[in-house]
């Protein structure tokens, strides 16, 4: 409940207002509450359930079976993993192991600071340099190995450590 | 309804339409495998063992239809493969450990794994891995994953039957699992704690906590609220060890609140009483009964009329508290007879008779889902009266509309509603303004008003003066919502109006209630199945209390006492002294006696004229039947005080209460389940109680002990051997209790008036007729406000009300899972009050009245409107009672203005005062 305060009950409001409060509307609410605050916070999902009418547990149920919803919030940097088939062949299972270990979180989890969140996804559309991971849906890095995995966080997090732009950090194969 | 001929495994069969192909075996004594299925709830068609061949198509049967010709094979190779799968998928998610598990010999997967027969190295094979957590969080129900076959009963229970929704089915695949919301634990979620999911689910995944198998059971009734809900209570041994609906009630159909289910544990408390105690140089010392007796009767016997005062228990039975009532005026020589009910319903049950000549619930409890329309005001029945709360959901969910007046967001506001958030007190300007759209739409039932009320017109000269934008202005409620609930009230029949401590805890409460039965009046809402008013009594037996004359103004059966010929119609009901003094054998008192408030703050303002204004305090011994007046009575400082003063007091209870602490002599007594009895509940229904278990020590039944007493007075009259014949004197001398009897009580379910032994008794009141007055009478309405309103120094208003798992100060205060599930006093504050003066939620804050302070939490939330306040009553720790006023009370119910009682609420940094209460 903390992460929800007064003034987010406004954006509901806004949220809601596109909407007759109908229980088949849920999904698409759900859909526009998680593109604001970048998953589905409890409060949220609470003023949702009282807006169509429906029980709480309901909301849960619905978003909890779709892998599109997420429950907590992504870190500022969130990488998704790509698990296709080519990406899965090519070892996406260890680029994921190394990367939880790094990071020291599960897949769908968070880091404590914020900063990282990691998700498991299906094809992510670039078969040609699996296996691949995305950041924040924008920055892809592919044909990557265990050890080049650390590219996609020590550069970011060397940043905020020395509060300075690092420059040595290559960028795998950016596109 | 038609019948259909089908065949099942060659036996030709004949049910009724519209069954399904499961029913149809089962009740014809065939098994098919089912575990998703179940009597209650819709079908779902989820485990897939019920699978049948009809016509050579695989059918599932709980969802099928039976249909003219069918031929159904219950047990073809291809189904049993089916089945097997079904069976050994389920086995394989569960923990098979069956010889520890509570639902041994009563598992559904048990009796379908034996028919289908599994293997023993099958079994071996199919052993689940992983075990999962168990949720050990709510002090009722533990939830064991490992043993959920995923059929939904718990969630189908929660949703239709509880109307909560409290869980579902989240997640997918094989990680599917019933959940809360958020996969919280239990305890945190929407669940209301109801136990119906415990006792439908087929496996052990919900089980009751350290439950025990009784070993013999009785029927009886529930003792919280005056729903009067069906139970039977298991016994083991000398105790108590559980309850469960009874199945065959027809109020509560086997459902059961969280209280009446797991709040029976306050029977078994060490705590009880179990000898007389008598007070010697201020502390209380163990007596036999006889020295205890012979000390009550020699001191009462030196108090007589307005030295005396008797305080009649709501908890008792009828025959208790018409021994109580008759105590007091044949032995005590007294009008000064009280009971709870004037601090509470009071006002409706006074304020009615001269308005519909009776304030009983007009309908029975089952016909609430045949109303078309409830307006719900100043109440909140989910929490306080459940089993309602549940059929007002029912009805509310198959399409009946629901309006609900209150400060407050109720549960009930779950479901689609009108809600007319109004400021407390100023109901009768909100119901004022929904009377004056109805008769200016013309949406009144002109031919009802003509033919079955008078004085319609003076009512309608009242509301000329009165305006939608003065009830606006007054209530906070937009003109437009008033206008929307009174077309949806009027246009929707029957109706049904439920009301409770919101309406009536006012020094004006009777205007509230007059303005609620004019509408019910106004649209033709009498004498109907499903429609009228339902008062809802918050005692199990206050309703009883009222009817057996446990009040200053009248006899058993509601005949009048000298000096109550109140209304002009009612001289024809003269006062019924002589009746009473002739079959009671003795000169019953002439004057009028004092009720609850007026007993210990006899300055109290509003009711008796001006002679009654300004008395000096005479009642000098009290003689006190299980009632904690030191946290029950609003401004409870003056209860402490006149107790404090008063000569003699003996109280008369299960517990050691704070009202007990100051008595000079303590009488051990017998609970609900330790006596014969009779209860009436809300409407109007008198039920059997039975005695269950002996009561602990020397505890003994009140009506013996009240008898015992006069008994020792010398006063003849008081010979009873059982309860039985204390309700054949009722049946005698109070008309509407003329018909009841043990006997017929034994099978039959009847509701007052019962006239005689061949009356069948009156489920719907009004019918042709109303009640004593014959025809209904309008009054002129005005709209008074509250005495005392916020100021400066006092901004908010602060209102009372209960939690959902406690009932009062006692009983469940017993219980340690109640007292988890609800374990401290709690302020509910608007966030933006809350915000003003910096407060969050869970801070320690004072509450401060212009009577006293006391400490309590903040809880912010949203649910209740800026300006007001809401706190519970339950907690002696924090006694809100020492904030409330009682100086002013109803002019005819006497009922104190609890529930508008301005405070200032400020923060404080100690972490906790223990029971403080400042003066």
């Amino acid at each position: 409940m903390v992460d929800y305060e007064l003034k987010n009950r406004i954006i509901m409001k806004e949220i809601f207002s596109s909407f007759r409060g109908t229980e088949n509307e849920l999904i698409p609410i759900l859909q526009h509450v998680q593109e604001h605050f970048g998953y589905l916070p409890e409060s949220a999902m609470l003023e949702v359930a009282r807006f169509i009418s429906v029980s709480e547990s309901k909301v849960y149920a619905t978003a909890s079976f779709y892998s599109q919803f997420r429950f907590k919030a992504t870190g500022k940097k969130h990488i998704t993993v790509c698990q296709g088939t080519a990406c899965h062949v090519r070892g996406a299972g260890k680029i994921q192991d190394t990367l939880e270990r790094q990071l020291g979180i599960k897949e769908g989890e968070t880091t404590a600071d914020q900063e990282y969140s990691l998700e498991a996804v299906a094809c992510i559309g670039c078969c040609a340099l699996a296996p691949c991971i995305a950041v924040n849906n924008e920055t892809i890095y592919g044909r990557l190995t265990p050890q080049k995995v650390k590219v996609v966080h020590e550069p970011i997090r060397g940043e905020r450590k020395n509060g300075q732009k690092n420059h040595s950090g290559q960028p795998g194969n950016m596109l | 309804m038609q019948e259909v001929k089908l065949v099942i495994d060659n036996l030709e069969i004949t049910v009724q339409e519209g069954t399904t192909v499961l029913e149809a075996a089962l009740q014809n004594g065939i098994y098919i495998p089912h575990l998703c299925h179940h009597p209650d709830l819709k079908p779902a068609g989820i485990c897939r063992l019920c699978m049948v061949d009809a016509d050579g198509q695989m059918l599932v049967s709980c969802r099928a239809a039976a249909a003219e010709g069918m031929v159904v094979k219950t047990g073809t190779p291809a189904v049993e493969k089916v089945r097997r799968l079904a069976v050994e998928l389920l086995i394989a998610e569960h923990d098979a450990e069956c010889l520890t598990c509570g639902k041994n010999f009563n598992c559904k997967l048990q009796e379908v794994t034996r028919f289908v027969q599994i293997d023993r190295e099958r079994l071996q094979e199919l052993k689940a891995s992983e075990r999962k957590p168990v949720d050990n969080s709510h002090p009722f129900i533990t939830r064991d994953y490992n043993k959920c076959v995923l059929c939904g009963i718990c969630v189908r229970t929660c949703d239709e039957i509880q109307g909560a929704g409290a869980i579902d089915f989240a997640l997918r695949g094989y990680a599917t699992k019933i959940s809360t919301f958020g996969d919280n634990p239990l305890r945190e979620s929407a669940c209301e704690s109801c136990g119906e999911c415990v006792e439908r689910c087929p496996v052990g995944a919900l089980l009751p906590v350290g439950f025990q198998q009784p070993s013999r059971e009785v029927e009886t009734v529930c003792p919280f609220c005056g729903t009067g809900c069906g139970l039977f209570l298991g016994v083991r041994g000398d105790k108590l060890v559980s309850a469960r609906g009874n199945p065959r009630h027809t109020t509560n159909k086997g459902r059961l609140c969280v209280k009446g289910r797991f709040g029976w544990s306050f029977v078994n408390s060490p705590e009880r009483l179990q000898a007389p105690l008598i007070k010697k140089d201020g502390r209380f010392v163990e007596a036999g009964w006889d020295e205890a007796l012979d000390l009550v009767a020699g001191k009462l016997s030196q108090y007589r009329g307005e030295e005396a005062g008797v305080f009649a228990s709501a908890k008792t039975s009828n025959e208790e508290i018409y021994m109580a009532s008759k105590f007091a005026r044949v032995v005590l020589g007294t009008n000064n007879i009280a009971n709870v009910a004037h601090l509470c319903h009071a006002n409706t049950v006074r304020g009615l008779l001269p308005v519909t000549g009776s304030a009983g619930m007009t309908v029975p409890a089952w016909q609430i889902r045949e109303s078309a329309c409830f307006f719900v005001a100043g109440c909140n029945p989910t929490e306080a009266h459940p089993v309602i709360g549940l059929e007002i959901r029912k009805a509310v969910r198959e399409g009946a509309r629901l309006i609900i007046a209150n400060p407050k967001e109720i549960s009930l506001c779950r479901l689609p509603h009108l809600r007319l958030p109004l400021r407390p007190g100023t109901d009768a300007a909100l119901i004022m303004g929904m009377a004056k759209v109805i008769l200016d739409e013309g949406l009144l039932d002109e031919k009802f008003i003509a033919e079955r009320t008078i004085n319609f017109e003076a009512f309608k000269k009242s509301l000329e003066i009165f305006s939608l934008n003065e009830a606006e202005e007054v209530t906070g409620v937009s003109k437009d919502l008033i206008r929307e609930a009174a077309r949806v009230y009027a246009s929707s029949k029957p109706a049904l109006i439920f009301w409770a401590m919101g309406i009536t805890q006012h020094s004006h409460g009777h205007n509230n209630v007059w303005a609620l039965a004019h509408l019910a009046m106004m649209t033709g809402n009498y004498g109907k199945p499903g429609a009228g008013v339902a008062p809802l009594r918050g005692h199990n037996n206050v309703q009883g209390a009222t009817d057996m004359g446990a009040t200053p103004a009248w006899y058993p059966g509601y005949q009048l006492c000298p000096g109550y010929e109140l209304y002009p119609r009612f001289n024809k009901f003269s006062s019924s002294q002589e009746k009473f003094e002739k079959a009671w054998g003795y000169k019953l008192p002439d004057s009028p006696g004092l009720s609850t408030v007026k007993q210990f703050n006899v300055k109290a303002k509003g009711w008796g004229g001006a002679a009654m204004r300004d008395l000096q305090q005479k009642i000098k011994a009290w003689y006190i039947i299980g009632a904690d007046l030191v946290n029950g009575v609003a401004e409870s400082g003056h209860v402490r005080r006149s107790l404090e003063e008063a000569e003699f007091v003996v109280v008369q209870d299960i517990f050691l209460t704070e009202t007990a602490k100051m008595a000079d002599v303590v009488l051990p007594a017998a609970c609900f389940a330790e006596k014969d009895g009779t209860f009436t509940s809300t409407d109007r229904r008198v039920q059997r109680i039975h005695k269950v278990l002996e009561p602990p020590g020397k505890a003994k039944a009140d009506w013996w002990i009240t008898s015992e007493i006069a008994r020792r007075m010398e006063y003849s009259g008081f010979d009873f051997q059982n309860p039985g014949q204390i309700m054949d004197e009722i049946a005698s001398l109070v008309p509407i209790y003329g018909g009841i009897s043990y006997e017929r009580l034994k099978e039959e379910e009847l509701r007052w008036p019962c006239i005689d032994k061949n009356h069948p008794g009156t489920p719907v009141l009004h019918v042709d007729q109303f009640i004593k007055i014959e025809k209904a009478e309008f009054w002129p309405l005005e709209y008074i406000p509250s005495p005392e309103l916020p100021d400066e120094d006092f901004p908010l208003i602060m209102t009372t009300g209960r939690t959902l798992p406690h009932f009062h100060y006692n009983m469940t205060r017993k219980v340690e899972g109640l007292n988890k599930l609800c374990p401290e006093d709690f302020v509910e504050i608007n966030e933006i009050d809350a915000a003003d003066l910096h407060i969050q939620s869970g801070d320690n804050i004072k509450v401060i009245s212009r009577r006293g302070s006391v400490v309590s939490k903040a809880m912010v939330s949203n649910r209740i409107i800026p300006g007001v306040v809401f706190k519970t009553i339950h907690f002696i720790e924090s006694p809100t009672n020492m904030l409330t006023s009682s100086e002013f009370i109803d002019p005819m119910g006497t009922t104190p203005n609890t529930k508008v009682c301005p405070v200032r609420i400020e923060k404080v940094a100690i972490r906790k005062l223990e029971g403080l209460g400042e003066k």
